[in-house]
């Protein structure tokens, strides 16, 4: 195994009487698909709002790229590298399609305000090399010719899609998706996939929580199973998919597994 | 030649005659327009901080007080006469020329706007404006109390006598003879104004079309979501504070010299609150439109003063003419709210030309949670 992107252990977090996350851990190596799965309330996305600083946990030791970082603050998450969607889609929705994305640039980019003010050639250049880059972006994800579009009026999916282009706009080593297929129809879903295997093959890990098994299991290489804030089980998809574990908590006694 | 260039000029041409045909009917109608453009300054400062990173700011008049009191106390005899160490620094008196002025007005205003600001950074929405109403009434209560045991601001006297401002041996507090015309001080205060507000909108549009312009709009869209984006949150809400402070700041010290007389009744809530308006009014974010919206509610009380008289005469007397013009201004604004909800001239949304997919769970989810 390579040396690891993302290396997390003994995340805890109580919500008053709640214990939605008791000594969890997962680490992830670069150009890994990495599934986070779970019934409802296991404390998924408490997990994932714990390692990109929106949340702050009680205990935990966090490692990304073999430098330790403390998930404090969000925005110094993101600098850092770990870059995220959202469960309930939240993008710039007043904004064009190309604006959010090339605001998903700011953080990789320095010109000043008085640079801006004078109109400087750092500026002209630094804004040219922005929406280039944007563009490059939703022509990735499939929404270039969606650009001028006011956010809001995409479709769920392509909803979706635009914020994973913002996400990857922070030039992330790690993206964290929180459901991205949800409420998604099939086509939409297969897009999807394939939008997570190129960027897979870029070289970025991902760490995918998904409702949705035969996705989980068809896309990733490791997942982690969590039930009721603890991990019950790790491990490549097949191996947890026989888990009887997983079976009794995820998938439940009367059903087999897909 | 280009068709831009054209509307350029003509608008150019026209900006520039205007107060001398005005000046002909009066010079209460130049004063009218000299006033609208130190409200449209006000206006752009206020829709950096409203409009572009959407902090509502109820106190924004403040600054614009920090600005005329810094120019009435720097350029007038008021402190020579109370604080005999002053007088003692400056045998000649105290006459800040108008280029050192604007640029510490600003800078004083704008520090003021951080230092104001910084307290606020974690309030949203509701909690923010009375957060910053309640400062805007402390420096107003500031200015009205700072006159024992040292009198520094004169209290509810304000302070008076101040400098008008000179621009290379030209006063514009006097009568210019120019090419066989007399531009009164209203004119040559209408042509400084404008110059100004002119190099406030550049700064305005070069801000919102710039990474900056965009971070803010972030924030106002979706705050969480701007921080995971990695935007500092903390700083470019410090700084849109500080640089709308620094217009208001700028709009103070024009005001000081252009009336010779500050009181701290001048800042009261309602002024903020008409500030406020203009820029809701007008279409928040949108410049062009913050400048007309600024323009009509600076003017169209001016035009009801006329409108009210004759109602007046009609109900023989028994309206008040000032209550009958506030009535009139605000069905006007109730009027517009519900016709046009985003403002008279609000940005240009790119859905209006567009039929967005139809797409079940797009409705059922909306665009955001």
């Amino acid at each position: 195994m390579s040396q690891a992107l993302l290396n997390v252990s003994g995340v805890s977090k109580r919500f008053g009487g709640v214990q939605a996350l008791s000594d969890v851990g997962l680490s992830i190596t670069p150009g890994q698909v990495h599934g986070l799965i779970g019934p409802n309330g296991a404390g998924k996305t408490t997990f994932f709002n714990v390692i990109t600083g929106l949340v702050p946990s009680d205990q935990g030791r966090f490692e990304l790229a073999g430098k330790a970082y403390k998930p404090s603050a969000v925005h110094k998450v993101a600098q850092a590298g770990i870059a995220r969607t959202f469960q309930n889609i939240r993008l710039f929705a007043d904004m064009t399609v190309l604006d959010n994305v090339r605001v998903g640039r700011h953080v990789r980019t320095q010109v000043g305000w008085w640079q801006a003010l004078l109109r400087t050639r750092a500026f002209t250049r630094e804004e040219d090399q922005i929406t280039r880059d944007a563009t490059a972006l939703l022509d990735f994800v499939g929404l270039g010719h969606k650009a001028h579009q006011t956010a809001r009026t995409l479709s769920y999916g392509d909803q979706r899609r635009l914020e994973i282009a913002r996400a990857l706009a922070t030039e992330p080593k790690l993206l964290a998706l929180d459901e991205p297929a949800a409420g998604m129809n099939a086509t939409e879903k297969v897009q999807l996939r394939e939008l997570i295997e190129r960027i897979r093959a870029q070289g970025r890990a991902v760490l995918l929580i998904e409702h949705d098994v035969k996705l989980v299991m068809g896309l990733c290489d490791q997942v982690t199973v969590l039930d009721q804030g603890k991990r019950i089980a790790q491990g490549p998809p097949a191996a947890v998919q026989c888990d009887p574990a997983v079976i009794t908590a995820y998938l439940g006694t009367s059903h087999r597994p897909a | 030649m280009n068709k831009r260039v054209q509307a350029f000029l003509i608008s150019a041409v026209a900006l520039a005659v205007l107060p001398l045909l005005l000046q002909g009917f009066g010079e209460a109608w130049v004063r009218i327009l000299d006033t609208a453009l130190l409200y449209i300054l006000l206006a752009l400062g206020l829709n950096i901080v409203v409009g572009f990173a959407g902090l509502l700011d109820l106190g924004y008049i403040a600054f614009y007080a920090v600005g005329a009191y810094l120019f009435a106390l720097l350029a007038s005899p008021h402190l020579i006469d109370n604080i005999p160490a002053v007088a003692a620094m400056f045998p000649h008196g105290l006459h800040i020329p108008i280029w050192l002025a604007i640029p510490l007005g600003a800078g004083v205003a704008g520090l003021a706007g951080v230092l104001l600001g910084a307290p606020t950074l974690k309030l949203r929405g509701d909690y923010l404006a009375i957060v910053t109403l309640g400062f805007g009434e402390i420096i107003r209560v500031f200015l009205n109390n700072l006159d024992a045991p040292v009198n520094i601001t004169n209290g509810p006297k304000g302070v008076n006598s101040i400098d008008p401002i000179r621009i290379g041996g030209v006063s514009l507090g006097e009568p210019w003879q120019v090419m066989g015309m007399t531009l009164p001080p209203v004119t040559l205060h209408y042509y400084l104004f404008l110059l100004i507000v002119v190099v406030a909108v550049v700064i305005s549009l070069r801000l919102h079309d710039s990474r900056l312009g965009r971070a803010w709009m972030a924030i106002r869209e979706d705050e969480i979501a701007a921080k995971a984006m990695g935007l500092n949150t903390r700083n470019l809400k410090l700084l849109a504070f500080g640089l709308g402070a620094m217009f208001g700041g700028v709009a103070g010290v024009l005001f000081a010299s252009f009336q010779g007389f500050v009181s701290p009744e001048s800042f009261s809530l309602q002024e903020s609150v008409m500030v406020v308006a203009m820029v809701v009014l007008g279409g928040l974010g949108h410049i062009p439109g913050v400048i007309l919206g600024a323009f009509l509610l600076a003017a169209l009380p001016e035009v009801l003063r006329h409108v009210a008289g004759p109602l007046q005469a009609m109900t023989g007397g028994r309206l008040d003419a000032a209550i009958l013009r506030q009535l009139l201004v605000a069905l006007a604004m109730i009027g517009i709210m519900l016709a046009r909800p985003r403002g008279l001239w609000p940005s240009p949304r790119h859905e209006d030309r567009l039929i967005p997919d139809e797409d079940a769970p797009a409705r059922a989810h909306g665009g955001r949670a």
